[in-house]
């Protein structure tokens, strides 16, 4: 193996591991807030790419602009599953009775896309999907940079409206003691469905980079909530930037034992990572071990 | 407001009931032969969801046409035919079950394959169990028929060969025209495995260097790392072994994007796929790429024809949105009601001794006549290529309807 693919797979795990923080973003956020474990991501960032192709491919309207469109969409279903579902889920049992009320949800949307749409694969296409930028020796495809972009800029923003803003103290008091959150005059509730909003809302941009870089079906979000639950975990439940670390760690790992040692073996190195880093983290390389011992 | 929200909630919960149900089985009623005017059941599993669901859905409109043509004959020995069908979301776990449902449960007198080697090997076994006769179409990978089982029979080409007849035209090339160098990568999976080995060594018998060669599997988080070394080698020739169509997106793109276009593209399933294969990758961007198969819906062959007019009658598109899974369901259904009408039962162990008599029997894809493993060994392996949008036969150049290949590939479109 020469030392060019070797540099070649670190940065194709670096740029597809910035897609993979992006769909998994979403996920982070609402166990960090809610201490809900989403199992609907996977098939939520599939939504996202339907609603990015149903603007493109029937409306022409171009990806990029199309979030415009997506994001706020995505941000009233994140408004309707929190007031519908998540809110019901009483405070003791909530992460665990979390699992099935989300993955009835999983199911309820594959169901209205495989209706709509049937299960052939469709991808989504635009002029600059397949075109690449040669630099230093390297072909980096545009539709990759603009997803590694995407995910720094959101996960930023997330993060400095989590530390920064009045609104994240809120969230963060609601998350630490919601009955002094509620004496101090936080609005709890609204603070939840907000945050649950935000978070699907971040999986409309995810699902159109996946959406882009891959061909998919209703049926693809299986494949998905796997690799998205094992970056929460690994970077820490709840935690933004540890998800953005975990996501890019997976992929280089993944893609430099493809190259250095055989494809077959990516998966298994990746997840035997994933055992010791926990083993000797419980709380994941960047989680906080309050969240881990509620 | 509360009554808004009760009533929501209600219709939301209902709605998720339906919807559970819904996916539980898709189906028709269950029962089993009995007196004249009973219906006879055929149970079936299919891959109505998962990886496989575009291929399991596909199998199920190949089943239902195949009922359809045979009740408007008279159906089975004068019995009127339902089909029952179990889902199991392509996971070989739930096939097994499946196939324990409809025969030791629900007792039907026949039973139909699922689709892909993966599920049928061990849904095979199953059956065997109960003796029953496993006829199926989409099972011709060496790990059905190395099972020691004697009621396997499927109606397909083997897999096995199904690159062979690429693979010597390439071979057959004048010396300066053909590929120096060639890449192989295939997915893990038992119908793509058994057949790179085969056209590696004719490709390098005439002197054909692999300068790639690799597995990866199923479920790959990123399909750049190994699209970018293919892409690195400068391979003149690409053979992936691949089982769906986003395998073969994901190659493509990644090709498209690292500048490489390699003279000769074959996969082993995808581009098969008609419509929907060209709409993952991108219109323009299919030309030139091969793909082996059984049968396809330019076949000329009179049944063959019907079942494509049919297929749009009831399903609606074009003849190229007909893939083989259609074909290959039918052809299951055909070759059991010869096997039934020859033998004038329902019994499989009669139906079982009648398929292994080296009979040969007649389908949409052509002849049907099986060895003692239970393989097809009438039919033959076609290829297919791309050519200006539409998927036509190309080799073996010498059968009739063959297209003179597209070689070297025309540039992808990107």
């Amino acid at each position: 193996m020469s030392g060019t693919a070797l540099l070649q797979a670190i940065v194709d795990g670096i740029l597809t591991g910035g897609v993979y923080a992006l769909m998994a973003a979403g996920l982070t956020l609402i166990f960090g807030v809610m201490d809900i474990i989403n199992i609907a991501q996977g098939v939520m960032v599939v939504l996202g790419a339907y609603l990015s192709y149903e603007l493109s491919a029937h409306l022409g309207i171009g990806l990029l602009p199309g979030l415009l469109i997506t994001v706020p969409a995505m941000f009233a279903l994140g408004v309707a599953l929190e007031f519908f579902f998540m809110r019901r889920l009483r405070e003791q049992d909530r992460t665990g009775m979390s699992i099935l009320i989300t993955f009835a949800v999983a199911i309820l949307i594959e169901g209205a896309l495989s209706a709509i749409y049937g299960v052939d694969y469709v991808q989504l296409h635009s002029s600059y999907v397949d075109k690449s930028v040669y630099v230093l020796g390297f072909y980096l495809p545009y539709i990759y940079l603009i997803g590694f972009g995407l995910a720094v800029a959101l996960l930023a923003g997330l993060y400095w409206m989590l530390y920064r803003t009045k609104f994240g103290r809120a969230v963060r008091a609601s998350l630490q003691n919601r009955t002094a959150a509620d004496l101090i005059g936080i609005n709890v509730n609204r603070t939840r469905t907000i945050s649950v909003g935000i978070g699907v809302a971040v999986t409309a941009v995810g699902g159109m980079v996946f959406g882009a870089t891959n061909a998919f079906n209703p049926n693809s979000g299986y494949d998905l909530i796997s690799r998205l639950l094992a970056i929460v975990i690994l970077g820490g439940m709840g935690s933004i930037g540890g998800a953005m670390g975990a996501a890019i760690l997976m992929l280089v790992v993944s893609d430099v034992v493809a190259v250095a040692w055989s494809p077959t073996w990516a998966p298994l190195v990746f997840f035997a990572a994933l055992v010791i880093v926990l083993s000797i983290r419980p709380q994941g390389l960047f989680g906080s071990p309050a969240i881990r011992a509620q | 407001m509360k009554i808004f929200r009760r009533c929501a909630m209600a219709g939301l919960v209902v709605g998720a009931v339906a919807l559970l149900a819904a996916c539980g089985s898709s189906s028709s009623s269950s029962g089993s032969a009995g007196t004249s005017s009973s219906p006879i059941t055929i149970g079936t599993s299919l891959s109505l969801s998962g990886d496989f669901a575009a291929d399991g859905q596909a199998f199920q409109k190949g089943y239902q046409l195949w009922v359809h043509d045979q009740n408007a004959k008279g159906g089975l020995m004068g019995h009127k035919i339902q089909l029952k069908v179990l889902s199991d979301a392509s996971s070989p776990a739930q096939v097994v079950t499946n196939y324990q449902t409809l025969i030791g449960s629900d007792k039907v007198p026949l039973v139909f394959g699922p689709f892909s080697t993966l599920l049928t090997a061990p849904s095979a076994r199953v059956a065997a169990r109960y003796g029953y006769a496993f006829v199926e179409g989409a099972g011709g990978a060496p790990a059905v028929f190395t099972q020691g089982l004697h009621n396997v029979f499927d109606v397909s080409v083997p897999v096995k060969l199904n690159l062979v007849t690429w693979a010597q035209w390439v071979a057959s090339l004048p010396a300066s025209q053909r590929p120096k160098t060639a890449a192989f990568a295939t997915v893990d999976d038992p119908f793509t495995s058994p057949q790179i080995p085969e056209a590696r060594s004719i490709l390098k018998s005439v002197g054909v260097k692999t300068v790639y060669s690799k597995v990866f599997p199923m479920e790959v988080a990123d399909y750049t790392p190994v699209a970018g070394q293919v892409a690195s080698t400068h391979a003149d020739a690409f053979v992936l072994g691949s089982v769906d169509v986003p395998t073969v997106s994901a190659f493509i793109h990644s090709f498209i994007q690292q500048h490489y276009n390699p003279k000769l593209f074959i996969a082993t399933a995808g581009p098969d796929q008609g419509a929907t294969f060209v709409k993952a990758i991108g219109s323009g961007n299919e030309n030139g790429i091969f793909v082996p198969n059984g049968w396809y819906p330019g076949f000329q062959k009179a049944d063959s024809q019907q079942l494509v007019k049919e297929y749009i009658a009831k399903y609606g598109g074009t003849a190229s949105g007909v893939n083989a899974d259609v074909a290959e369901a039918y052809a299951v259904g055909q070759v059991l009601a010869q096997a039934v009408a020859a033998t004038h039962s329902l019994d499989n162990g009669k139906i079982m001794s009648y398929l292994h008599s080296g009979v040969t029997l007649d389908s949409v894809q052509g002849p049907v006549k099986f060895n003692s493993l239970g393989e097809n060994t009438a039919g033959k392996t076609l290829t297919f290529q791309w050519q200006n949008g539409n998927l036509v036969q190309s080799l073996p150049t010498s059968t009739a309807g063959s297209k003179a290949p597209t070689y070297p590939k025309p540039a992808f479109k990107g």
